[in-house]
């Protein structure tokens, strides 16, 4: 039998740690949706949509009673809708989205994923036509979320897509002015951007994934923070095997509901994502663990380090935790969405310039920042172009999500609620990149993604 | 289907027969049981089989709820395999 240290120890993990399955996302193909007549394409979306998820939340309810453990989101992750819009007559994608919105809104999920499209190498009809629809669809729904890929390390960076995404963003902020621009909070610009990724608001289904799957992301930086709490002092030899033995604890129980959850919906399981995803309550944040390690804030010298090798030691021992592993896996570092961080950006230990330093070793990127209102989509684009650099360059997924706040200026605060939390807003480089964005083109892919 | 109910709060008189009660009237059989007394805090584990439960476990959530607010303990009650996943290779 299970000793009743470990009994203790999973229920504390729990009950006082916040250790939580952040998401199980459904994702679900819609390829056979495709229509001339956009009506009928959207009629088949919402059809196939509340069908394959009917059961999704009581299923994810029912594991959560059961196991004692919280599923805190159930949502749905589709085929970017520029693909099977591309075969609508009609221009006007608006509409696909309001179908997205209302089959969530049926089933009950809080998210879906997939309003998206892949522009990496450039454009076709339904690439345009989709992001042209992106601001107003992400201002008249609730639960769509949208995400463009711009990039990837095996045919570089579309700098036209990465000025156009500039402007989407500014256009997304000010139609979603009167909500502090909550429409660039489920907007994400990616390079790499990963096919089977079960977080928001960057979830799409991609085209080589199978009719419906189960894909599982995991939580649980509270509970990396007490394991680290217990080896006060000690080295970084020690502080990585603690870190290895709790990441192996928390994506066994990752693993866990996801089969479960594909076994009661009869779907197959697909991955569990590794990463630490924070929350903005305390106890539940990325920095603290950063700050665990010795440092005095996040964002002091030494947080890189700290950062890269949280990062290494949760893979390390998720990986042999699961028999699959996907999605972005490594530490989340978005600021609102974050205790710790939001603390480290009011008290000037943490600025952008470190922030994306940050992104080159762990997961993600930029994530859900708030800048001033009146920063041109110029100064936004070149910071997509920064991080997609870094994303092609390391072989490693990236993204923006940056919310460029009306009518606020640094020092303010921006209140999104929930999980997207409140964002302090944070000073950007003031000087212009306006004419670096004009050029457009392509950034040619790098010399070492040539391997074949 | 096995489940572990984990019982933490201030010691006092009756918890297990509080506790005990109510799963027999649930048809609920303990198999083992062990408890220790934690930083202060009475702590109690019990293996149980829920095969022949004759109410349904969300039922039986709510009835040890109940039971636990009465005894002034929190009691948790959890499908086993969550402490097999994590704990066993």
């Amino acid at each position: 039998m299970i000793n009743s240290f470990e009994i203790l120890e999973t229920v504390q993990m729990i009950e006082k740690q916040k250790l939580d399955i952040r998401t199980i996302t459904m994702g679900i193909s819609l390829l056979d949706c495709c229509h001339s007549d956009i009506n009928i394409a959207c009629d088949r979306i919402y059809d196939k949509i509340t069908s394959c998820a009917e059961d999704l939340v009581k299923v994810g309810e029912q594991i959560s009673l059961e196991y004692g453990i919280p599923i805190i989101n159930k949502r749905i992750a589709v085929t970017p809708i520029s693909i099977i819009a591309a075969s609508a007559d009609e221009d006007d994608y608006v509409k696909f989205a309001k179908t997205l919105d209302r089959a969530a809104q049926t089933v009950g999920v809080n998210f879906i994923g997939g309003f998206s499209t892949l522009v990496h190498k450039g454009y076709t009809k339904g690439d345009m036509n989709l992001i042209k629809a992106i601001p107003e669809a992400l201002d008249i729904t609730e639960t769509v979320c949208s995400s463009v890929n711009v990039a990837t390390s095996k045919s570089g960076i579309n700098m036209d897509a990465v000025r156009q995404m500039g402007e989407v963003i500014k256009e997304t902020a000010e139609r979603t002015a009167d909500r502090d621009g909550i429409g660039c909070a489920k907007l994400v610009v990616f390079a790499n951007a990963p096919e089977d990724n079960p977080f928001m608001a960057g979830a799409f289904h991609g085209v080589g994934e199978p009719e419906c799957v189960i894909n599982v992301g995991v939580s649980g930086p509270g509970t990396v923070k007490k394991a680290l709490e217990s080896v006060k002092g000690k080295s970084f030899d020690v502080v990585s095997e603690t870190i290895k033995k709790t990441a192996f604890k928390i994506t066994r129980m990752g693993q866990l509901v996801a089969n479960e959850a594909a076994k009661r919906l009869n779907v197959p399981f697909g991955i569990v994502d590794l990463s630490l995803a924070p929350t903005p309550d305390v106890g539940d944040s990325v920095a603290r663990i950063l700050e665990e390690m010795g440092l005095e804030s996040c964002g002091a010298p030494g947080t890189t380090a700290a950062l890269a090798l949280l990062n290494d030691a949760v893979k390390k021992g998720g990986i042999m935790a699961s028999s699959h592993v996907g999605g972005l896996s490594g530490a989340f570092i978005p600021v609102s969405e974050d205790e710790g961080m939001i603390a480290a950006v009011n008290s000037g230990s943490l600025n952008i310039e470190k922030l994306e330093a940050m992104t080159c070793v762990c997961s993600v990127g930029l994530d859900m920042i708030a800048i001033p209102g009146d920063t041109s989509a110029h100064t936004i684009s070149a910071i997509i172009a920064d991080e997609a650099a870094i994303g092609v360059i390391n072989n490693k997924t990236t993204a923006v999500r940056i919310i460029p706040a009306p009518g606020k200026n640094a020092g303010d605060t921006v209140e999104f609620g929930g999980l997207l939390g409140r964002a302090p807003v944070m000073e950007v480089n003031r000087f212009s990149s306006e004419d670096f964005i004009k050029r457009g083109g392509r950034i040619p892919a790098p010399v070492h993604s040539f391997k074949n | 289907m096995k489940g572990i109910i984990t019982v933490i709060g201030k010691d006092k008189i009756g918890i297990i027969s509080g506790i005990s009660t109510k799963l027999a009237e649930c048809r609920v059989n303990i198999l083992d049981i062990s408890q220790t007394i934690l930083q202060g805090y009475f702590t109690m584990m019990m293996l149980v089989d829920l095969e022949k439960m004759n109410i349904s476990f969300h039922e039986l959530k709510e009835k040890l709820d109940i039971v636990g607010s009465q005894l002034e303990v929190s009691i948790i009650v959890q499908h086993e395999d969550v402490f097999k996943s994590m704990h066993r290779v």
